[in-house]
């Protein structure tokens, strides 16, 4: 098994076991925080994959800004743990099972694909992850989505202070 | 690296957010839960621009062939930060008239 591997099998284990964890825990700071890991661990398959791009911004947007707004908020709350509510045994069951349905098709679905026989992955090569060929397709074939995420942005500030005044 | 690795992970870390949408009642998980079915997205649309990306380079060198995908990963995470601020500020305002983060509050928006 090259190094490759062990890293990505590493990272793969590491992110779900992350986010199995955020289901189980009672404590919604501990959920937080184990999505954080999630998160870390995602990044370091952007790594791999030499989006490095990706990777810095997923970690300073999600881990950085989004997380630390999930943790503000929840600790501005202060929610005990004994006091939220929990759904019924059997609706918990009911949701699993669909879930793992939902896994299940879709795994079986994948296996049966022959267009995607033998198709590799390009590892730890290739420059469309870097900066320089990002921003210039960014700054030339998608400056027009640029500027309207930008005023996405606006409209989601003036609509946060509105809906956080009243 | 085989592509369906890939895809099974993402799979499998889309039902784990799946899951936690459909078992939890605090608002505050279950729009976590949504946040990792996100990034389950984004990790795949990656590994797909990779393997196209590996596909024309061997037809052409100086190819940039699947750079449209990162793009596409880039704006979701725009996206993202945009609908958390919102999303985050709704269930401040639920919390405040309730006192309460529980989910099923939110039954009470059909009458």
């Amino acid at each position: 098994m090259s190094t490759l591997e062990i890293i990505f099998y590493a990272l793969s284990a590491f992110a779900i076991v992350s986010a199995i964890m955020v289901l189980v825990s009672k404590n919604p700071i501990h959920s937080v925080l184990w999505l954080i890991l999630v998160f870390f661990a995602i990044s370091g398959h952007y790594v791999l994959l030499n989006a490095q791009f990706l990777a810095i911004v997923n970690i300073i947007v999600y881990a950085g800004a989004i997380m630390v707004l999930f943790l503000f908020v929840i600790m501005l709350m202060n929610v005990k743990v004994d006091n939220e509510p929990q759904k019924k045994m059997i609706i918990k069951f009911i949701g699993a099972l669909s879930g793992g349905s939902l896994l299940l098709l879709l795994v079986a679905l994948v296996k049966q694909t022959t267009q995607l026989e033998g198709k590799q992955v390009l590892m730890k090569e290739g420059t469309i992850g870097l900066i320089h060929p990002l921003g210039q397709a960014l700054f030339t074939d998608y400056v027009l989505p640029f500027e309207i995420s930008s005023v996405l942005f606006l409209s989601a500030m003036v609509g946060a202070v509105i809906i956080g005044k009243k | 690296m085989p592509i369906q690795y890939y895809i099974f992970l993402c799979l499998t870390l889309f039902s784990i957010g799946v899951i936690g949408v459909l078992t939890r009642r605090n608002a505050i998980i279950v729009f976590m839960c949504i946040e990792l079915m996100l990034n389950a997205v984004n990790l795949l649309l990656v590994a797909f621009s990779k393997m196209y990306h590996g596909a024309a380079l061997q037809l052409s060198p100086t190819s940039t062939a699947g750079i449209d995908a990162q793009i596409f990963v880039f704006f979701i995470m725009v996206v993202a930060a945009a609908e958390v601020s919102v999303g985050l500020a709704i269930i401040v305002m639920m919390f405040r008239n309730t006192h309460s983060v529980d989910i099923n509050f939110l039954n009470r928006l059909k009458n």
